[in-house]
Formats: C-alpha cells, structure tokens, sequence
C-alpha cells in the first residue's frame, strides 16, 4: 500500500481534520512508515483464527428498562460552547 | 405517463422505535416530547468518558418482532460502529449492528387491493440507536440541536427488494406497521417519527433480470407520503431512462409540499462508515430459555385476531380485516363492544364515524378526542334506545369538539332522551295526519314509500327525539 | 514534620496524630508549587477540593470513621473526569473542559478518604511514551531533567518519583503506566482488563484502557488498587469478580512459585544495562523460593504492529465527539459545518492525535479492513494464546519493561515507529488483557531500570506478593532522585 496525496486527503476528510499544505509531505512520510510497521503482520499466517475484539471472552450484561436520569440540562450545557433556548448551536444544516 | 414495458423494483428499510420506558444505552427516558435537551444524559451527549449499558426490553421486543415473522434469532448478536459526523450524532458513531443483528430472515404476507396476497421477505432487522433533531428554525443565524431523541432504541427492519408496484410496498409498509403495533414493539406514531420508512426502487425492462441503477429515498413518515414517493420515483427514472438518461444511484427526500423527491445534498459523496465492533459493548449472548420465554407470551397477532373477531363478535371479515389494523384499533373495538353490548354497532360507528374523522383530520387513534368510553356509553345508549341514532351523531360531534364529556349526563343535560311514551307521540302524528292529508291520501291508495315522508316529519316535530320504529307503528295502526 | 514517602507512612503518621491531613495537604501542595516548573509533572492544582477534603479526611479520623485511605494526598492523571475540576486530557482540545461528572476510579478513592491534591501532566489522549505529546508541555524526568519520564502516565510518574503526591492514578493501554513507572524508578500496575471501571476514564483505545496505582511501593499498589477495583454496573467491560484483599496476601513466601522467563523478551536490541539489573532481579526472586521456567510467546514481534492498528482504530471513533458542538474547543466564526469540523479538531488536536486518527481512520476504511483490522484482531488472539499456553507451566513471567531506560527529550519524536517499538514488551499483555506491574529493579548509568510481572487473568494478588517480597530484600524503590539514596 503506497500512502500519496490522494490517500492522506481522503483520510482526513473521513476523520474532519484539516491538512495544512506544509503538513501533507510531513504525513505522507509518517504514515508510510507507520503503515510498513504494520504491514509486518501481513507475515503471519492468520486462516481460520477468530478475530478478538475483546481481551477477556465475556458476554454483554443487560440492565433492565428503567429511567435514571433526569433533566441536567443547565448543567451539562455550562461547558458548552453556544446555546440557546436550551439547543446547541451548530451552523446551518443543510439536509 | 405510462409504465408499460417497465418492471419496478422496490426494497423498503423501516425504522421502528422501540417504546421502551429508557433509553437503548442510558437510563435517560425515551418519552416523546419533552422540554429540548431535557432527555439529554452524559451518555446520549457522549460526554468524554462515558460507557453505553444495554436496555434488555429492546431484545425482548426485537425478537418478539423476529418471532413473529418466523425468523431466525441470533443467539449471539454484536454491536458495531457506524462512523460520521452529523450535528444530531454526538459522539460522531452511531452504534448499531452490522454482521450478527439479532434477527435474520422471516418474511410476511400482506394483502392487495384486488385482494390477492403475496409473500415479501425480510432480509435481517437489527438493533441500533436514533440520531437527535436538528432544528431549522433561525438561532442566531445557526441550527438548534436537540438530543433528547439520541439514543432512543430502532430496530430497522430490511426487506428483500420482492416488491414490485407501489401497492405492494405501501401493503407491506403498513403490515409492518400492524405487526410491531400488534406485539407492542413500537407505538407506531408516525407522525411523532416512529416508524419511518427509506424506500429503495429501481426500475428495468420487463424480461431484464439485472437489477436497475436504484435511488434511496429517506425518512418517509406516512403512508400516503410512501405510496407519493414511490410514484414520483418510478416515474422519475422510467423518465430519465426513456429519455436515454442514467439513473443516479444517490439518496433523496420527499418533499411533502411540492410532491416530490430530491437530492439530499448532505449525502452527496458516498459516505465510508467504518464500521467496527463496539470496544465497549460486548456481544450479547442471549439463553434459548430467553427467546423461548418471550415466544410463548407473544401477544395475539393480528390473523388470530381477525379470526376470533369473526366468530366472537360475528362480524363480516371484510369488517374484521379493518379494525385489527392496529393492535390500538383493535383493543379501541373490543372496548367500545365490551361497553355498549352490541358488537355490530360498535363496528359500524368505529369505521364509518370514527375512522372517517380521524382520517379527515389526520387525527391518529391514540390521540382521538373521543375515547373509547366515551363511544361505549354512546352506542350503549342507542342499544338500549334511550337515543336514536340521529341524536347519537350529534352526540358524537360534541364530544369530537370536545363540548361534551360524559355522554349520559350530556344526554340528561340536553334532554335528548328518545321519547317512548306514546302518549307524548300520538298527539304529533295526529297533527302530521292532519296537515298532510294529500299524501294521507297517496298512502291509502297503496303508494306505502310516502310513510317515510310522514315519518319524518314527525321526527322533524319531536326534536329527533320520537323512536322512528314507534312512529312508523302508529302511523299503521291509523292509516291501516 | 517528617514527611512520609508511602501511603503507608503516612497513614502511621496520621494515626499517630504526627500531623494532620490537612498539614499533609498543604505539604505537599507546596512541594508542587515550588517544584513543578522544573518538572511539570502537574497540570493543575486544585487547592480548594484538597484542604476541604483534608479537613473532612480529619473530622472522619477523629470520629473514627477514616476509610482506609483517610487523608492521604494523591494526584488523578488528568485523563480522568474529575466533577468540578478542569479534565484536560493533556489536549487543547479539553484547555476549558470542567468535568460535570466524576470517574468510578477517582469516586472510589475519594470515598475511601483520598485527597486529589491535583491534576498530573500526559500525553495528549494518552498516546505517546515519552510526555512529550502534552497541550502543557513536557515534562521532566526527576532523575535527570534532560531525559523523558516515559508515557503516557509520565506526569503522574514523575510526581510520585519526585515526591509531590503519595500516589497517583494513572492509565495504561499499551504500557502507560508501567514504561513511565518503568523509567521514574516507581511501582506502577496495570490491572486485569475490566478490573477497574472505564467510567469517567477518557478513552484511547477502549478495548485496550485500563487504570492502575502508581506508588512508590507494592504494599501502597495493593492497598491502592484494593479500593480502586470492582464491578461498575456502568461500564459493560468491567468485570462483576469479587476484589480480593491484596494487602493481605503480600506477605506470603515465594516458595514453589513458577517464574517464566520469555526468551523474546531477552532478546537483541535489549539494552544491555538494563538485561543486567533485569537478570540480577530475576535471580533475586530465584533466591526469594521461586523456580524459573523458560517459556516462549512467539507472536510478541507482531504485538506492536497489531497494537498501533487497534488503538488508532478504536481512538479514531473514540474521538469524534470531540467535534466543537457540546464542549470542548470551538474555532472562531466557523462558516459551515464542514468548517466547524475540521478547524475545531485540528486546532484541538496535536500533531500525534492527529496522526493516530488518521491512521485509525484509514485502517478500518473500506477495502484496508480486513487486511489491517481485522489482521490485527486475528494476531491479538494469537497473542492472547501465546499467554495461555505459557500460563500453564508458571505463576508469573518476568522481563523488562522497556528496552531502555529513559532517553533524552527530544530523541525520537520525528520517528513515530522507534517510539511506538519502545512498547515491544508492554503492548503484548495489554492485547492479551492481562495483569502486568513494573517495580524498580536497579539502575542504570543513575537512570532507573523497571522489573516487569506479567500475571495470569484477575491474578494481581500474585504479582504484588512477588513484588513486594522483592522490596522486602531491595531498597531500589526507596531511592530518591534528588540523592539517590534511600530515603
């Protein structure tokens, strides 16, 4: 897999991030190398091995269906950036 | 614009939320309606640091819904992220189910308009939880985000794409919509957003058996909107085709006001969602013990129902067929039977005065202003004879407009008893026989149709209070 | 008042009416104060929360009423959610950020009568392995100010070295807690994965995340972690096992314990100072009763690859949130919401966070999945196999933490791959989800030299047995940076 600039911009627009003009030599360089390191796995013979997704093969808990919230509103919006009439403020959404 | 030489394919996906008291990973409440934001825990903000619990209910109503469509259950089903960023999804993923959803498979057979049935597959339907709203209204030049709908549990439910006309679609939308209202899996609310429809249709000459280029059309919340949409994309693409074009493969919405759909301009790029496992979640491993426990108190489904509406309450089937639309229609008829003791009578006033309200008005069942007490004691009363039918219905438009509450003492109130005493009724037959005698004469000389005339005149003087049959007896008995 | 270097001396001297904690506070409060600009180990003090709850570990004290860390000082890795106190991540993305919750971990050790005297410096998110990725700046390692503490938990590392705190949180997602540890000369434990709650712990790589004690002693990581463990109905990972009293088994012989000695973890590239305290230390715990078994994980050159495909995958998602709408850092006058986006992130996140998202991004996107992903996942079970296998003949493995001891500020931060293959020996038991702890086994050239124990699932109580016997025969975790000598 070879990282240019077409990768790298597709990347960070997948992840909203913004690539300077100087940064996008400086990236493709890292992830190159970041990418070789990982392609060292490519040397392992992995059929038929179930992925793990979790350390400890434990199972999910249900908890039952009851409300324990209740409103917080003012208080988790105090570290909000811009509110008002108790919504958070987002530029216009286009749909 | 014709169709002729065109095989239309439809697939629906429909999200239906769960009416769980809590949310699907957070003890927040799933209520409809409440003040913005006010629903809004740490989780459903994803606050930094926070961890989603999963609500039991959602498993016992998705496989209730898999049950009931002869489906497989997973035993082991696994939560994953869907990746992307919108202003309605906090935490930038939306957690739902990709390889192993809780139900597989199951298909239903719906009825047409020319009564023919067919049967239409389900692919899976999955787990996940609903997005927030974003509120268009002008704050400071910006958006308003509400999330109090974040986190509230769906469970969307993918068909095979076997549809192959609207009708057939709109019949499966709504036997769906029967189904998870039957089990209590949903309220079914559409016009609150419970249960929401994305269409997939495509279209390809008739003997074509490649699959057409299809568009998906988004977040469609009735049934008339469904069957719209659909339309105006069938006959959008046989368009475009015959006119040499490419259909776009590309999302769209329905525009109500303007009958029509359109490019949704937030989904232009296809989107790559990376979806993952759930690093917080571990797959649920559910006991046979579980899914056997929730088959065996399945609530009645809408078939049995019908059935035992037919031989319980002997009503036509074609009646039957419409009050088991909805479990919430059904229980309103079983209720209004139990209530007046004349299951024909409480039928025909569902469907004929109440239905034909709701649907003028666009009113659902559940927030009809007239309860199914109500129409009980009503139709009690007509039952009983302390009303005539005609009076009833201006009963019922008070109560509609809400001026009227409890029905016997409206009827006390007004004075609207039926009069059975013939002795207040003579004396108005004897004036009408008087004032009529030309007709009088008709009547005698065999001309029997003329006695609806004379009826009514009478029904005319006592208010709608004379009993129609008494009066039809005096006139006999004099005019005899 | 003769200040005490262990949670234990300092619950003697508090028992014993030497000083109060409020005195203890104030201490140590002032230590920070006056030393932190040379190490900036610390991000913030919260001065006002610490003397009111000295005040009220006090009261309870005298009402007999104390829990069993009454008034002793500690300080919370800034990753943890701290109500009322700013939660920075070491990011400028969180510079505003005051937690309206708290963390399980941190409300556990409150309620037991733990004092938070502060916040301590990290890596950005945690990612990193030298503190030098922090919104704050780096920070110093107290042995010798030119060289690097370790990472993530390098501020947290550094204090309790230093002797700002008795103690203090950290994280550990590939190492985190143990190479700081490793390099600061203290005690640091990573926990069985699930074993202390996630809730409130800001996430990197949530399959990986595991918070532990950083202490200058085993017996002080036992006590620590004690109070911090147990099932949390609010974190679906965390494990519903009963915590066993560690404190109480410290104390048992080593008589008939199976050591494993990994030969991959011996191997070229092992700086040699290091083989020699990390040999000597072994044969140590041989003298102590235990017997040594050579045992072979064979997968542990694929950890590190596989581990820097999981973490960014997991932190990639774990970081959307972070997106200018409900807290956190907003750009000026953003014109849309693709500008909100991508300037709010990108003038929020430093360089290395961006790079592991992007990196994480890229290795779950469509077509790079399975051969990225999921690859990673096959060879963390592979991995984790490694472990079982090797668990059947021995109790604990021992080896190094880090193939060396502290390198200079500044030596590998243009080369990500030679910093993320300082993780070689730590990232396999965290893919594995195992136990693992790093106790001080010696120095080299005066930089300290870390011992790692790796033990089997929920078998903590085992490893702080070994390690504290070791420091029952060594005195390296009582040596002090500013003399070297034992304090």
């Amino acid at each position: 897999m070879k990282v240019d600039e077409a990768v790298v911009n597709t990347v960070a627009n997948l992840a909203k991030l913004k690539l300077e003009a100087g940064d996008i030599d400086t990236t493709i360089e890292q992830m190159s190398r970041i990418l070789a390191l990982m392609e060292q796995m490519q040397a392992v013979d992995t059929s038929g091995v179930e992925p793990l997704a979790h350390p400890l093969d434990a199972v999910q808990r249900l908890r039952e269906d009851v409300v324990t919230e209740s409103d917080q509103h003012e208080k988790y919006q105090a570290v909000a950036p811009e509110t008002d009439s108790s919504l958070y403020l987002v530029p216009k959404v286009v749909e | 614009m014709t169709r002729q030489g065109w095989e239309v394919v439809i697939g629906l996906e429909i999200h239906t939320q769960l009416n769980t008291a809590s949310k699907l990973f957070s003890g927040s409440s799933a209520q409809f309606g409440s003040a913005p934001n006010s629903q809004a825990s740490l989780v459903d903000l994803g606050f930094p640091g926070v961890l989603p619990v999963v609500n039991i209910a959602v498993f016992r109503k998705a496989i209730s819904f898999g049950l009931a469509i002869g489906a497989t259950i997973n035993r082991t089903s696994v939560f994953d992220r869907k990746n992307y960023f919108y202003p309605d999804l906090p935490k930038g993923y939306q957690i739902t189910q990709l390889d192993q959803p809780i139900v597989v498979g199951g298909e239903v057979t719906v009825t047409l308009s020319d009564d023919s049935t067919k049967t239409i597959r389900v692919t899976r339907a999955h787990l996940e939880e609903d997005a927030g709203k974003s509120l268009h209204e002008n704050y400071q030049g910006q958006s308003g985000i509400d999330l109090n709908r974040a986190g509230t549990p769906l469970i969307e439910i993918v068909s095979e794409p076997d549809m192959r006309s609207t009708d057939e679609a709109v019949a499966y939308a709504r036997k769906i919509h029967q189904l998870v209202t039957f089990l209590d899996v949903s309220d079914g609310d559409m016009s609150q957003g419970s249960f929401r429809c994305d269409a997939n249709v495509s279209v390809r000459p008739i003997g074509e058996t490649e699959l057409g280029t299809r568009t998906e059309t988004k977040n469609i919340n009735s049934f008339r909107f469904l069957e719209r949409a659909i339309d105006f994309e069938i006959d959008r693409q046989i368009e475009v085709l015959e006119n040499g074009g490419r259909v776009v493969q590309e999302t769209r919405l329905y525009d109500p006001d303007r009958d029509e759909t359109r490019t949704m301009r937030s989904k232009e790029t296809s989107m790559d969602y990376r979806y993952f496992p759930e690093p917080d979640l571990l797959p649920v491993v559910l006991e046979q013990a579980f899914i056997d426990d929730i088959a065996v108190s399945l609530p009645e489904l809408p078939e049995a129902r019908k059935t035992r509406f037919v031989t319980d309450y002997q009503l036509p089937e074609a009646d039957a067929q419409i009050l088991t639309g909805s479990r919430a229609l059904a229980d309103y008829f079983e209720a209004v039977a139990r209530i007046s003791g004349d299951a024909r009578l409480a039928s025909n006033w569902i469907r004929v005065e109440l239905l034909g309200r709701l649907n003028r008005d666009e009113i659902e069942l559940t927030h009809s202003p007239v309860t199914a007490e109500q129409l009980g004691q009503l139709t009690a009363r007509i039952q009983d004879g302390t009303i005539s039918g005609k009076i009833a219905k201006d009963i019922f438009d008070a109560l509609w407009l809400k001026r009227a509450d409890d029905v016997d003492h409206y009827i006390e109130e007004n004075g609207l008893r039926q009069m059975t005493d013939s002795s207040s009724i003579e004396p108005i037959v004897d004036q009408v026989i008087n004032d009529n005698p030309a007709q009088v004469e008709q009547y005698r000389a065999g001309k029997t149709r003329v006695l609806g005339f004379l009826v009514g005149q009478v029904m005319k003087a006592s208010g709608g209070k004379a009993n129609p049959r008494q009066v039809n007896e005096l006139f006999r008995s004099r005019l005899g | 008042m003769s200040t005490p270097v262990t949670i234990e001396g300092a619950l003697r001297g508090l028992a014993a009416g030497e000083y109060s904690s409020v005195e203890l506070t104030r201490h140590f409060l002032d230590v920070i104060r006056e030393r932190n600009p040379v190490l900036n180990a610390v991000i913030s003090t919260t001065d006002d929360i610490a003397i009111a709850q000295a005040e009220q570990a006090d009261r309870d004290r005298q009402a007999g009423r104390g829990g069993p860390l009454a008034g002793v000082p500690i300080l919370h890795k800034d990753i943890f959610c701290t109500e009322g106190a700013r939660t920075s991540a070491g990011s400028k993305m969180l510079d505003n950020f005051v937690s309206p919750y708290s963390a399980t971990a941190v409300e556990k050790l409150t309620k037991a009568g733990a004092i938070m005297v502060g916040k301590a410096n990290m890596d950005e998110f945690a990612m990193g392995s030298s503190n030098e990725n922090s919104f704050y700046g780096v920070v110093r390692n107290p042995w010798q100010t030119d060289r690097v503490p370790g990472g993530s938990s390098g501020g947290s590392a550094a204090a309790v070295a230093a002797g700002f705190c008795l103690a203090a949180t950290g994280t550990d997602t590939g190492g985190s807690i143990r190479q700081p540890a490793s390099f600061c000369g203290i005690t640091g434990i990573k926990p069985t994965y699930g074993r202390v709650s996630r809730w409130g712990m800001i996430a990197y790589g949530s399959s990986l995340d595991q918070a532990g004690p950083m202490t200058r002693t085993a017996a002080d990581a036992a006590l620590m972690l004690q109070t911090m463990a147990g099932f949390d109905h609010r974190d679906s990972t965390s494990l519903d096992e009963p915590v066993p009293l560690f404190t109480e088994a410290l104390d048992q012989p080593l008589a008939g314990l199976r050591i494993g000695l990994c030969k991959e973890y011996l191997q070229d590239g092992l700086d040699s100072g290091v083989e020699t305290q990390v040999q000597n230390a072994i044969r140590e715990l041989e003298g102590l009763g235990a017997s040594l078994v050579e045992v072979s994980l064979p997968h542990t050159q694929y950890a590190v690859p596989a581990y820097y495909v999981i973490a960014p995958a997991e932190c990639s998602a774990n970081l959307s949130r972070f997106d200018g709408v409900r807290f956190g850092h907003r750009c000026d006058d953003p014109v849309d919401l693709e500008d909100l986006y991508t300037r709010s992130r990108s003038e929020g996140f430093g360089r290395e966070v961006r790079q592991r998202i992007m990196v994480g991004a890229f290795a779950l996107s469509a077509g790079y999945y399975d051969a990225y992903y999921r690859k990673a996942q096959q060879i963390r079970r592979l991995i984790k196999n490694d472990f079982i296998s090797a668990f059947k003949t021995v109790d604990l493995i021992a080896g190094p933490v880090a193939p060396s001891t502290a390198f200079p500020l500044g030596d590998m931060t243009d080369d990500p791959v030679a910093m993320y293959l300082q993780d070689i020996f730590t990232v396999p038991s965290s893919l594995a989800g195992l136990p693992a702890m790093s106790i001080p086994a010696g120095f080299s050239d005066n930089l300290p030299v870390g011992l790692q124990l790796i033990g089997n699932y929920l078998d903590e109580g085992r490893m702080l047995n070994a390690a504290h016997q070791f420091q029952q025969r060594t005195d390296w975790h009582l040596r002090s940076p500013d003399t070297g000598e034992v304090s």
